[in-house]
């Protein structure tokens, strides 16, 4: 079988248009989604910088850049740079040094697939959403490794608590996915977007919407669902041992995720690229400004909510979230046989 | 704006009316200009009377040394000596003490302000002044001269309540001129 056949024929992106050499376009696009992960996780960074700060009535950083601090995170990716890679003596140092990229590669990845305009996009899989949650669910797996790696107690409870927490998330994340799958008749996000011309999926499918958005804060460990790093539990869970470089790749992939998350919700929920009614907007513009809304709300839930405990966490997702997906699922399903 | 609910009352408001209020609060607080002052841009909005730090006004200085003895950690150095003089009009010789030296170790003071208190002729007074960081911890001994110069922001004394006896001598800042 030949590796191309599961890639999508409907709709081309633009490299392609532009070249049509293999190996030119490769590169283009991973350059592309390399850049983009480098620049939008680092904006939204500074976003959460400035919103946090201000709805504590401060300013936040303001001196690093010259214009409010504009600067701040570049400034910490040098500091970053600089710091000694520490190492502890009894960590097992080759999982250790590679735990930062396995948490980090996934959400490049997922990048991929993700589609910013009806043309500007650098893969469209038939496969689409399945993708994204089969590659997503890895970056776990960097957490674990880190965590078991670092030959600490704390780290070890991070790592295992950011484990369950994943398992238990995934699951409501997953099914809030499959209703607007079922909707859509797609797997393929580019299919889902435009399935969604008529009406956004967020009015039909709202509570999913609300589900999904709960089920990916608890994805990226975010408050209120960062027991795996609760720091005055347990440090800083699996990332207590890490410095320097390395430290930074985990917090660039926690930036990423909300990315790549506010990005997968706003193909699913908020149409994508499709512009609101009367206001022409180019499709990437939209896509980037669903993304930065989405982003704002993710950020000011973390302003907003104190922690949960652990087992409430567990509780929440088990008892509250699953079978309302589920329910939720099923009115879908009748509801879509029905008018066909 | 948030009222305080009784248990039994949140029970039946439910928990989703207390998420929606916190996230108001957090809104409102982000659309409301922030309270930080730019300090090394803006200079901060303090108090005219802030007791920033412990000026000396030289000439009401009489060498007493009530200050340097009172002061618990021994922070103020005094160094003085004596000088007499004839009187042109004739009679015994007159002896004055002249300060030589008068010292704050800001690095030891507490800003307990007893020897403000203490000083019987009004010669320490507190400054608003605050700008004396040092990179040394030596350098924050700072000498009478300096001491000197805070005393120019010093405001002078409030004026006395309705009532009150009249005071007996002029305000110390006329006094010294």
């Amino acid at each position: 079988m030949s590796d191309l056949v599961f890639l999508a024929q409907a709709g081309q992106s633009v490299v392609d248009q532009w070249t049509s050499n293999f190996w030119l376009a490769a590169i283009v696009k991973t350059v592309g989604v390399l850049g983009f992960f480098l620049v939008v996780p680092l904006a939204v960074g500074y976003m959460e910088h400035k919103v946090l700060a201000h709805m504590q009535a401060r300013l936040g950083p303001m001196e690093a850049g010259g214009f409010h601090g504009w600067a701040q995170l570049v400034a910490d990716g040098v500091k970053f740079i600089q710091k000694e890679d520490v190492v502890p003596a009894a960590a097992d140092r080759m999982v250790f040094s590679l735990a930062p990229g396995v948490a980090l590669v996934p959400y490049i990845v997922v990048l991929a697939v993700l589609p910013l305009g009806s043309e500007v996009f650098a893969l469209n899989l038939d496969v689409g959403i399945f993708f994204v949650m089969a590659v997503a669910g890895v970056g776990v797996l960097g957490v674990l490794m880190a965590g078991w790696a670092s030959a600490n107690k704390f780290s070890l409870m991070g790592a295992l608590r950011a484990a369950a927490q994943l398992i238990a998330y995934e699951l409501p994340l997953v099914l809030a996915s499959a209703g607007v799958v079922m909707l859509a008749g797609s797997l393929s996000l580019i299919d889902i977007v435009e399935a969604q011309r008529e009406i956004w999926y967020v009015v039909p499918l709202f509570p999913l919407f609300v589900i999904f958005m709960i089920a990916s804060l608890a994805e990226l460990t975010r408050p209120p669902f960062d027991m795996p790093i609760a720091d005055s539990e347990i440090i800083f869970g699996a990332y207590t041992e890490y410095s320097g470089l390395k430290f930074a790749f985990f917090l660039l992939s926690e930036y990423g995720g909300i990315v790549v998350l506010s990005g997968i919700a706003s193909v699913l929920f908020l149409g994508g690229y499709l512009p609101l009614p009367g206001i022409p907007i180019p499709g990437p513009l939209m896509t980037m400004g669903k993304i930065f809304a989405l982003s704002f709300v993710v950020i000011w839930l973390r302003a907003t909510y104190p922690r949960l405990r652990e087992d409430q966490l567990q509780r929440f997702a088990w008892v509250a979230l699953v079978p309302l997906s589920l329910v939720w699922i099923l009115g879908v399903a009748f509801v879509k046989v029905a008018v066909d | 704006m948030a009222t305080i609910h009784t248990p039994a009352e949140q029970k039946r408001q439910g928990i989703g009316q207390g998420l929606l209020q916190g996230l108001g609060v957090t809104l409102k607080t982000m659309l409301r200009p922030a309270v930080t002052q730019q300090y090394p841009h803006v200079k901060p909005d303090l108090p005219a009377r802030t007791r920033g730090v412990i000026a000396l006004k030289e000439s009401n200085c009489t060498v007493c040394y009530k200050c340097a003895r009172e002061c618990p950690d021994w922070c103020i150095y005094i160094d003085a000596h004596k000088e007499s003089h004839e009187p042109a009009s004739g009679g015994r010789a007159r002896s004055v003490k002249v300060l030589d030296r008068f010292a704050i170790d800001y690095a030891l003071c507490m800003y307990c302000g007893i020897c403000v208190e203490a000083c019987p002729f009004d010669a320490l007074f507190w400054s608003p002044e605050f700008e004396y960081a040092e990179y040394d911890i030596g350098s924050m001994t700072h000498e009478k001269e300096r001491l000197e110069e805070w005393t120019y922001t010093v405001l002078p004394p409030p004026a006395l309540e309705v009532g009150a006896e009249p005071a007996v001598e002029p305000p110390p800042a006329e006094a010294a001129s």
